[in-house]
């Protein structure tokens, strides 16, 4: 169990980590753009988003279960039953999650500060990386909310992933499968390990989150 | 566009609206270098848009800034923006030190540690802060973040300064300070200009020019003395007198004595008080004795 247990947890921490960066890396640019961007149809955007931040991981597994598919749109690539496929579902569901928090975490900001920064030079990437600093709290609870909510989902882990052993067997996927076995110390065990991760991580991020000057 | 000889920023045919209502229309206003040009108005009278839209941070319907004779590109210039300091109501400080935040406009623009660090400690000393330069801008009074702001524009050596109603959230007494140091700047530090506010009293202590803004609207551009003796029309004659107006007639106006009839009786006004008075008259086209239709000031 204890070899298992470690491979089980890497992979946790692999999947959901590299669903977090990605999410954030197309999250947080389209949050910042919804943010700072005055358009006509904003609303209708940020009802989409918003939308999609309590998008349940089963339909976001489905979803991506039908295009990974053999017979699905992205069927060619081969990524069903793989981590790949397991990112891919958990970016979708992270996703809404940081952009929906971004546009709530910079529409905070004083709306002047953007002109104050550019009436001091700055120039556009400036402006956003300090709007990014100055809203760095609610920017970095974006980052602990869009972890917990995949490191936490067992839906689409298990729909894309399907709990191969020493394959696509996560945290989650393997505490239902001991769950159903009825080995309840497993997966009492799991789910600690399960906790902890999350605690550490998200102690990582507070820590960041809380320490420099305060406004 | 050939611009006037000593002028600096040259608006012209300036047109602003919002949700279909004209904001701002300025037909024309020149700025001189080196001047400071006062804007006051009441609220909502248009007087940050115009600051906004001389920051090159606004984009106009209509019209044109053009500073040195090169129309500015709004709200993509970055060029020009860096030539300009801008001073908010609020403070508006980053969340970093008092330091950090006056040095930001310079890293910004890319200057090395060693300029950067010489130009900020010079500036905090100029405005008394220096004690503070590694304090949070969280923990600092009102007063000490309103000059840490101007620290943050006048470091950067800015060949415009714009100043939107920049002591307006301070407290009595550290306005009057503040207002006594950015007298003592504006002697020592030529730079040109343009402060917006709606205190008459600090347009005519700080400006070289007076410029009055109503419903976006500039009615009258002149000296502040000139603006303050002839205002061009009622409305600027009611915004920088402090009287009530009384439609009177004016029966004799010698040796800085006047009387007028207001038809409840004659009002007699001698020396200061009549110059002021005759400023009003003036205004309206009224300054001849024995004119019946005449206003008079002056309860």
């Amino acid at each position: 169990m204890s070899s298992d247990l470690v491979e089980i947890t890497l992979l946790s921490l692999a999947v959901s980590g590299a669903a977090t960066l990605v999410s954030l890396l197309i999250g947080l640019p389209i949050g910042t753009w919804l943010a700072l961007k005055r358009f006509r149809s904003r609303h209708l955007v940020l009802s989409v988003v918003n939308t999609g931040m309590a998008l349940p991981p089963v339909v976001a597994g489905l979803f991506i279960a039908v295009l990974l598919w053999r017979s699905g749109i992205l069927g060619g690539l081969g990524l069903m039953y793989t981590p790949g496929a397991m990112v891919i579902a958990e970016v979708v569901i992270a996703t809404p999650i940081v952009i929906g928090l971004t546009v709530a975490g910079l529409g905070q900001l004083d709306p002047r500060l953007e002109l104050q920064l550019q009436g001091l030079g700055a120039s556009r990437r400036q402006t956003v990386w300090w709007l990014w600093r100055e809203a760095r709290l609610p920017l970095l609870a974006a980052v602990m909310a869009a972890f917990g909510s995949v490191i936490s989902e067992v839906g689409a882990a298990m729909m894309v992933g399907g709990n191969i052993a020493h394959e696509t067997r996560v945290l989650t996927t393997a505490i239902v499968l001991e769950t159903g076995r009825g080995e309840f110390g497993n997966a009492i065990v799991l789910g600690f390990v399960l906790m902890a991760l999350a605690f550490i991580i998200n102690g990582v991020l507070t820590w960041a989150q809380q320490r420099g000057p305060r406004r | 566009m050939t611009p006037k000889p000593g002028t600096l920023i040259e608006v012209r045919d300036l047109v602003v609206t919002r949700a279909g209502r004209r904001i701002l229309e300025v037909d024309e206003l020149s700025i001189r270098r080196g001047e400071t040009l006062a804007i006051v108005g009441p609220n909502g009278a248009g007087k940050s848009t115009l600051l906004l839209a001389l920051a090159g941070l606004l984009r106009p319907d209509r019209g044109s800034i053009v500073v040195e004779g090169v129309a500015v590109v709004p709200a993509r210039d970055l060029a020009y923006r860096r030539r300009i300091g801008l001073v908010f109501p609020a403070p508006l400080l980053l969340s970093t030190s008092v330091f950090g935040n006056v040095a930001a406009g310079l890293r910004f623009r890319g200057v090395g540690s060693a300029e950067t660090r010489e130009r900020v400690e010079h500036w905090l000393e100029r405005l008394a802060i220096v004690h503070l330069r590694d304090r949070p801008a969280s923990q600092l009074s009102s007063g000490e973040a309103q000059r840490t702001s101007l620290a943050r524009a006048l470091v950067l050596d800015p060949q415009v300064l714009l100043l939107d109603e920049p002591f307006v959230a301070l407290d009595s007494a550290t306005r009057a300070q503040l207002l006594d140091d950015f007298e003592r700047l504006r002697i020592e530090v030529p730079t040109t200009r343009v402060l917006v506010t709606h205190h008459l009293h600090e347009a005519v202590r700080l400006g070289d020019g007076l410029a009055i803004l109503l419903d976006g609207r500039i009615r009258q551009c002149d000296t502040p003395e000139r603006v303050m003796a002839s205002p061009i029309d009622a409305d600027v004659a009611t915004l920088v007198k402090t009287e009530a107006r009384v439609r009177g007639h004016v029966v004799a106006s010698e040796d800085g004595l006047v009387v007028v009839d207001t038809g409840a009786g004659s009002r007699r006004d001698v020396e200061g008080r009549a110059r002021r008075l005759l400023g009003t008259m003036r205004a309206t086209g009224r300054a001849a004795p024995d004119d019946d239709t005449g206003v008079a000031g002056g309860p």
